[in-house]
């Protein structure tokens, strides 16, 4: 059963880990907007203008 | 590249959706109703921007109705770089900006790709809610005021206004350390949780050896230690701050169950006599934060506490020496100064006007709803706002002297002290609760002592402490408020605080502004009494109106432009499926472009169907006379047309009409006259006749007693009708009310209701647009929801009622725990249970009975 000593240690330190990674979360400010980065999914990213231009005047055709 | 030419096309534009009425411009194959529109497009594919129009179908914003671009001088001033930045350093700045066009997907693509437009421009990231976008400009590769510009030229021209000198973005960060606390108490929760499970299993106690007791005893408590410390210390601080004043609010007992909570389970674990609640103690805390998150959901992008700063542009254009303009802020503008204003800019401060004649819209300051007509020489007052041409203006005062301020200033408007006298039921309550259960915990104590010793008589003591902290009890008003909060601004009513909602619960009686508050300015209503005119004559006296800056004249055009255009948009077959709702965009569109004083130049360039002016006469104030294609219109008062014609004047009747009334005469025939009043807003009526039995109605107006009649029958035989009101009138109106033990609510728009609003248990200010400007109010609501007032208030009272409920049914909680303290059989593995059980279904029942009373009561629920 003394191997639930180790186990408890490694399971809070993983837990630490994700208290500590939640810190960051928060200091960094990803909880002060919680609604535009919803809206951020919806954007693709395109790779040259070239192209979306194309990309645009096909969507506009069809 | 195509070339750009001009042709009549029923489309709607490709960039911002408006019909391309009247011209379109075509480009790319594309069609765009102004060149604006079409220029914007141009520099987004240059820049191969162009998902910006896939995002959201016509995404932009119209530039047709861009008053005139305001100027940017000032951004160069270092000075006011350095009062309106973040951050600065020799090439780096960061700052907010507040951009109210933000509306759509494609705003925030569009604007978080900025560099892509300007290479300086280091970061950009938008706050949809909140409407600001968080700059990071490289000043080596550019300027401030090339960013503000590039924002205007595709039309998202950020509102910088005077209060942002005075004071920094305040960084809303208070949020984090709640975010931080709640965290903590969550991680304590889970692991605590978990290493306390096998105690709760061990029911022989035999499994466990003494040395897991031990480890799992040791771990409990230095994870607890953190929420002690650092998750509960709000409300150990605020039950210490209460006690040392004398005072006792909830936190006083919730910190009494906090700290029996963590020593005496400490003191358990140390002695080895029991496993101790720490699983308990977390969960309270943790419960509690969430409870507070609740409570602090705030509407970012309102602001509730304006004042004359934040109604104030931060610049003018001053004219200098050499005949030059220039952009100078407001705080450094002189009297003496000659400045120049445009079609619906604000006056700054008192003024003289140099120009021969000008209109000023006081509505926001005094609540006329005419615009007052100002000739050279005479004074301005700071607030009023220019419309029609544009005019020069010599200040007289500096900005921190004049009317507008002193009204501010005024010592009765600044009594702040509304929000302090705030105190929630369940902080009334706390005195006796505390009395209550410190009263229990030591009788039963004592009985325990004289039966059987210190030992149990001391964890009874405990016990009883811990069971009735009333956690339960302090989440009961945050989560009920909260959700009433989010309904009422779900149906267009934005509450300040949630505490506020008690004052408009018990609300006796309610005093209305008129004018913008029952009356909506933009939706005058424009009827001709008389003969018929034909459809030629109406586009003759359009024709003359046109050429008017008389505010009546610009309200007749548009009057008579609608009866036109609906006519002939009725005979063209329109084939998209959209347009029904574009149709009332576009008349607001025309409205604008018809106040714009470079507009009538164009507007009189004779089209196909328009008739040619050959002669205009105006006498400022009283009437207009043209020929148009050898017809001779006259329109005006009694007075101007006898004088203008052979008509006597006994030929023109008097009217009986409660409104301004301009009379016409085409050829030396009179054919009757436009009747204008402001129209009332929809569903009013029928508001005013609900509420008139229930409460005491009155209404306060700042304007004449033109419409008096119309309101009579509105309002209640218990209140009254006042009118050329006074500011400081208004508020003494109130405090009057407020003697006779009135629960006041008033409801205004303009900054002439500012103090009764102040003063007002419950001040609404009514807005068409919520993030424009609203004077100081405890709440904001849209002009089209007006007419919900009355769900509004039974649901308020409603929520009071679910608050009591849910204490019931707290107590209740309470009460079977301490059944189980007084009896010595509180376990942890009880309160464990007992306590998140408790929490929890204070939450639901909470949530649950305010969205079905809502919906009960027709309110849109839902989010």
């Amino acid at each position: 059963m003394e191997v639930i000593y180790m186990l408890i240690g490694f399971s809070l330190l993983i837990a630490l880990i994700f208290l500590g990674l939640f810190f960051w979360a928060v200091k960094s400010g990803q909880f002060d907007d919680q609604y535009t980065p919803s809206m951020r999914v919806l954007f693709d990213s395109k790779k040259s203008s070239s192209e979306k231009s194309n990309n645009n005047q096909k969507h506009r055709d069809e | 590249m195509t070339t750009a030419t001009a042709t009549i096309s029923p489309d709607i534009c490709y960039h911002c959706g408006e019909d391309c009425l009247s011209e379109s411009v075509a480009f790319d194959d594309k069609a765009f109703c102004c060149s604006g529109c079409k220029s914007v497009y141009q520099i987004l594919d240059e820049s191969g921007l162009c998902s910006y129009y896939d995002l959201e179908a016509n995404p932009g914003i119209n530039l047709k109705n861009t008053r005139h671009r305001a100027r940017f001088d000032y951004l160069e001033d270092e000075e006011v770089i350095d009062r309106i930045s973040d951050f600065r350093n020799q090439n780096k700045l960061s700052l907010t900006l507040y951009v109210p066009n933000i509306h759509c997907t494609s705003c925030v693509w569009l604007l978080e790709n900025l560099q892509k437009l300007d290479s300086g421009v280091l970061q950009s990231g938008v706050n949809f809610l909140k409407k600001e976008l968080s700059l990071l400009i490289d000043t080596e590769k550019t300027t401030l005021r090339d960013v503000v510009e590039q924002l205007v030229t595709i039309g998202y021209e950020p509102e910088i206004r005077l209060e942002k000198l005075d004071s920094k973005t305040e960084k809303s960060h208070r949020n984090r350390s709640l975010w931080l606390k709640m965290g903590v108490a969550g991680f304590a929760f889970g692991n605590i949780m978990l290493f306390s499970f096998p105690d709760y299993l061990d029911t022989t106690g035999t499994g466990l050896g003494d040395n897991f007791h031990i480890f799992f005893g040791a771990l409990n408590i230095i994870l607890a230690l953190p929420v002690l410390v650092y998750s509960s210390s709000n409300y150990l601080k605020s039950a210490f701050a209460a006690l040392s004043q004398g005072g006792v609010n909830l936190d006083v007992p919730i910190s009494i169950g906090i700290v029996a909570l963590f020593f005496r389970s400490v003191y358990e674990i140390i002695t080895m006599t029991g496993t101790g609640y720490m699983d308990s103690f977390t969960g309270l805390i943790f419960f509690l934060l969430i409870g507070k998150l609740v409570q602090q959901k705030t509407f970012h992008r309102l602001s509730f506490d304006r004042d004359y700063r934040s109604y104030l542009p931060i610049a003018v254009n001053v004219i200098d020496k050499n005949g030059d303009e220039k952009s100078v802020s407001l705080d450094k503008l002189m009297p003496g100064k000659e400045i120049h204003l445009r079609n619906q800019e604000l006056v700054p401060c008192d003024a003289t006007l140099l120009s021969e004649k000008a209109y000023m819209d006081y509505s926001f300051i005094t609540g006329e709803s005419e615009p007052v007509s100002v000739t050279m020489g005479e004074r301005i007052f700071a607030g009023g706002r220019l419309i029609g041409t544009s005019a020069l203006l010599k200040t007289k005062e500096k900005v921190t002297n004049s009317y507008l301020t002193k009204l501010w200033n005024h010592e009765a408007f600044t009594n702040n002290d509304k929000e302090l006298k705030l105190t929630t039921f369940a902080d009334k309550i706390s005195p006796y609760f505390t009395v209550a259960v410190l009263g229990i915990a030591f009788f039963t104590g004592l009985y325990w002592l004289q039966t059987a010793g210190m030992e149990p008589a001391l964890s009874v003591f405990t016990a009883v402490l811990i069971i009735a902290c009333p956690c339960a009890l302090a989440l009961s008003t945050p989560f009920t408020l909260g959700s009433t909060l989010n309904i009422f601004s779900l149906n267009g009513l934005f509450v300040k605080n949630h505490l506020l909602i008690e004052n408009l619960s018990k609300a006796t009686s309610i005093v209305f502004d008129k004018t913008g508050t029952l009356t909506n300015a933009d939706a005058a209503e424009v009827h001709f009494h008389g003969n018929d005119l034909k459809e030629a004559q109406k586009s003759w006296v359009r024709s003359a109106c046109r050429n008017s800056i008389h505010p009546l004249s610009r309200k007749i055009t548009n009057y008579l432009s609608t009866v036109i255009t609906s006519n002939s948009v009725k005979k063209g077959s329109k084939s998209h499926g959209n347009l029904p709702s574009m149709t009332t965009g576009l008349h607001q569109g025309d409205r604008v472009v018809e106040y714009q004083p470079n507009s009538i130049s164009t507007l009189v360039t004779p089209r196909d169907d328009r008739p040619v002016i050959s002669s205009f006469d105006e006498i400022p104030g009283k009437g207009i006379f043209a020929v148009i294609a050898g017809n001779h219109v006259v329109l005006g008062s009694r007075q101007f047309l006898s004088e203008q014609s052979e008509l006597d004047i006994t030929e023109i009747p008097i009217t009986e009409f409660s409104g301004s009334t301009i009379h016409l005469i085409i050829n030396g025939n009179y054919k009757g006259f436009f009747g204008i009043r402001s129209g009332m807003r929809d569903g009013i009526s029928d508001l005013l006749q609900a509420i008139k039995e229930k409460f005491s109605t009155y209404l306060l107006s700042g304007d004449n007693e033109g419409q008096k009649d119309e309101f009579t029958n509105c309002f209640g035989a218990n209140g009254s009708l006042l009118f050329n009101q006074k500011p400081e009138e208004k508020l003494e109106f109130i405090t009057s009310l407020q003697k006779n033990n009135e629960h006041v609510v008033m409801v205004g728009d303009g900054l002439n209701d500012a103090g009764a609003l102040r003063k007002s248990d419950f001040g609404i200010a009514l807005s068409d647009d919520v993030s424009s400007f609203s004077p100081a109010c405890d709440a904001i609501l849209e002009g089209n929801s007006l007419h919900k007032l009355k769900e509004f208030m039974g649901f308020s009272k409603a929520s009071m009622k679910i608050i009591i409920a849910s204490f019931v049914l707290s107590l209740l909680y309470n009460t079977i725990g301490l059944g189980f303290a007084i009896t010595g059989h509180l376990s942890p593995l009880v309160a464990a249970i007992l306590m998140p059980l408790s929490s929890i279904s204070v939450m639901i029942f909470t949530s649950l009975t305010t969205r079905y009373v809502a919906r009960k009561r027709g309110l849109a629920i839902w989010r």
